[in-house]
């Protein structure tokens, strides 16, 4: 059984002592930032990802995943209790896990929250560890074209990640491609945008737009409006959901599982599509459709399974084909490149011990998000206590130190400014800065692999359409954009995302 | 259907318009190449062509149909505080030092809230020094001199 010793040699890197320690002050920092509003995932791991240079890899990533599911958990908490999403994914929860919330059954929403995203975990898990083997044997075979229109396609379809028109999400990451394009050649050297400055010829540091994105323009955004912090209205109590409510969760989480690990994959799509997705299948199938949002556990149970199931199988594009499928995964490409390690299908295997061991923790760290989240959610709605006033600084402070560490660099800190307020212009008109930062990481391997792909076509271009795993790539790129464009369909979405206002 | 002007709209798709129009001028500088062989400039003349022209479809559209949405105050004072801050961190932290640039770039940062009182922000700014110092330097070991040179000692 080669899983089994694949899954073996995980499990003994994944639970060396560093290993285990880290994965739990991921997921702490993860669960944090989750409840906390104001800052999210992408911001953490932008900040964070200059002090795991100096760790092993294989514990840099385990803290950096751990971080991204965990904000997973913790934004859950917050959408039942203040009915806060503390993460986009979190969104729809709030609408029935608030109303349980307000009825007094609080307890009982955390739990099934907690229950639906270790179950649904677990299960992707295992999704993920058999799925990533195969996939990475046919990446292992893609040539540049067909690279070029993976990455176009995987692009695309972060179309569905943006609230707002799809003409602004596709200008947000052309715009983010462009910015990409700062720097030097890769094929002659020539330096290019970058105004005779010696810091840019490396380009733009991803981690700097990160935070000036996700990490400042949204602390501006917040301070629009200055409100005195919301009152707990409930106190948490009877947490283990009756005979019932077992009963009624067990369908959603079986449904959200499968299809949450399903949409995960895709690249751009994510958990949360895979949250509302789960949700309106669970309103329609349901006997009871009129308790939705007014408290219907299933509402609760089948989108938290989603998001996480999604969570987890949304490292097998990162994983198998170096595509990350989130900003935070963009991310993890720069640390794994840092670690001189190119993410890919090459990973599998000539970093097994990485690859199953990064694996292997992240069922460790659902475990470790069910023993924090359950018995210690008196500290996290304590935390939620923490005033907006004394949040912000900190965070500020953090990014600007964690981005100057990066490499002793004071251009990195004003590039933050830079794209602080570049994000909080953008933000503001109704753009949101995910595509642009998929965008930048992903615009530098779109350039590389298409000019590769023409120098050994002899500069025939219609070598993308002629081999054709790329041609069907292309295909669905085309067929993703119309989708998005398309007046019914974008109607649907949009009545999704006022839902969640 | 009704005409529906949307300022931010016309606002961003500028931008969009500016920013690709200025890649697209900047790349003819560089050599642009065969298809064979294309050059440094080839790639971000098309992408910032894209851009622009995008750009110029928002504008187009924000005249015409637009998203409405609503564009809120806009945060003076937090957006001044924060430039600032950041700016002052990158001046200053390699001649004054962590400590002292921390507590300055804390302290200023909270000023970005219209309803902090002073003595909350130098409270606020200690603990803050404070604990960086305890994690950054302390816990992670970032080579970081606590004080700087142009403290003279």
């Amino acid at each position: 059984m080669d899983l089994l010793n694949d899954l073996a040699l995980g499990f003994s890197t994944a639970l060396a002592i560093q290993n285990i320690l880290y994965c739990f002050v991921g997921v702490l920092l993860g669960t944090a930032v989750g409840v906390l509003p104001g800052i999210g995932p992408t911001a953490t791991v932008a900040m964070l990802l200059p002090i795991t240079f100096s760790f092993e890899p294989v514990t840099a990533l385990i803290m950096l995943a751990g971080i991204y599911y965990g904000a997973q958990y913790g934004g859950s908490t917050t959408a039942i209790l203040i009915n806060l999403p503390g993460e986009s994914s979190a969104a729809v929860t709030a609408l029935d896990g608030h109303a349980m919330a307000r009825q007094g059954r609080a307890g009982a929403a955390l739990a099934a929250a907690a229950i639906g995203s270790f179950i649904a975990g677990t299960v992707a898990t295992v999704v993920l560890a058999v799925a990533a083997p195969p996939l990475a044997r046919v990446a292992l075979q893609f040539g540049p074209a067909e690279y070029f229109s993976l990455v176009l396609l995987g692009l695309i379809v972060s179309i569905a990640l943006a609230r707002g028109t799809a003409l602004k999400a596709l200008a947000m990451i052309a715009l983010g491609v462009l910015l990409g394009t700062v720097g030097q050649d890769i094929y002659t050297g020539t330096p290019r945008f970058v105004f005779d400055r010696r810091e840019l010829y490396g380009g733009i540091d991803f981690v700097s737009v990160a935070v000036g994105m996700f990490g400042v323009a949204e602390i501006l955004r917040n301070l629009e409006n200055e409100q005195a912090s919301t009152a707990i209205t409930s106190r948490v109590r009877n947490l283990w959901p009756t005979r019932e409510d077992w009963r009624r969760m067990a369908g959603p989480i079986a449904r959200a599982t499968g299809l949450g690990s399903a949409l995960g994959v895709l690249p751009g799509g994510g958990h949360v599509l895979a949250s509302f997705t789960s949700y309106a299948v669970e309103k329609r199938i349901s006997k009871r459709p009129q308790e939705f949002g007014n408290g219907a556990i299933e509402g609760v149970a089948g989108p938290e399974s989603a998001n996480n199931a999604a969570a987890q199988t949304s490292f097998i594009p990162l994983l198998t084909l170096g595509l990350p499928a989130h900003p935070v995964m963009a991310l993890m490409v720069g640390a794994f490149i840092v670690h001189g390690i190119t993410p890919g299908p090459n990973v599998i295997t000539d970093e097994p011990a990485l690859f199953w061991g990064l694996i292997a923790s992240m069922w460790i760290g659902n475990v470790l998000l069910v023993l924090l989240n359950l018995p210690l959610i008196g500290l996290w709605v304590r935390m939620l206590r923490i005033p907006y006033k004394v949040l912000f600084p900190m965070i500020i402070l953090f990014a600007a130190i964690g981005t100057y560490s990066l490499s002793f660099n004071a251009y990195d800190v004003y590039t933050i400014v830079f794209f602080g307020i570049l994000g909080y212009i953008l933000i503001k008109c109704g753009c949101e800065p995910a595509p642009l930062l998929l965008g930048f990481v992903l615009g530098p391997l779109l350039e590389e692999n298409m000019r590769r792909a023409l120098i050994i076509s002899r500069g025939d271009a219609t070598v993308f359409l002629t081999r054709p795993i790329s041609a069907v790539l292309l295909v669905l790129a085309v067929a993703a954009l119309v989708l998005a464009v398309l007046p019914a369909i974008r109607k649907r979405r949009e009545v999704v995302f006022t839902e969640e206002e | 259907m009704e005409r529906r002007r949307s300022f931010p709209d016309v606002v961003v798709g500028t931008i969009f318009v500016l920013i690709g129009g200025a890649f697209v001028v900047g790349s003819l500088g560089y050599e642009l190449g065969t298809p064979l062989r294309m050059g440094p400039g080839a790639f971000p003349l098309l992408v910032g062509a894209i851009v622009a022209a995008l750009g110029l479809a928002i504008v187009v559209k924000g005249f015409i149909a637009g998203e409405v949405i609503p564009f809120g105050r806009i945060p003076w004072r937090a957006i001044a505080a924060i430039v600032v801050a950041l700016l002052f961190f990158g001046f200053t932290v390699r001649g004054l030092g962590f400590v002292v640039t921390s507590a300055v770039t804390a302290l200023v940062t909270t000023l970005a809230s219209s309803r902090v009182r002073l003595l909350t922000a130098v409270a606020v700014a200690a603990g803050l020094t404070v604990a960086s110092t305890l994690i950054f330097v302390v816990g992670l070991q970032l080579r970081l001199p606590l004080w700087g040179p142009w403290l003279g000692f």
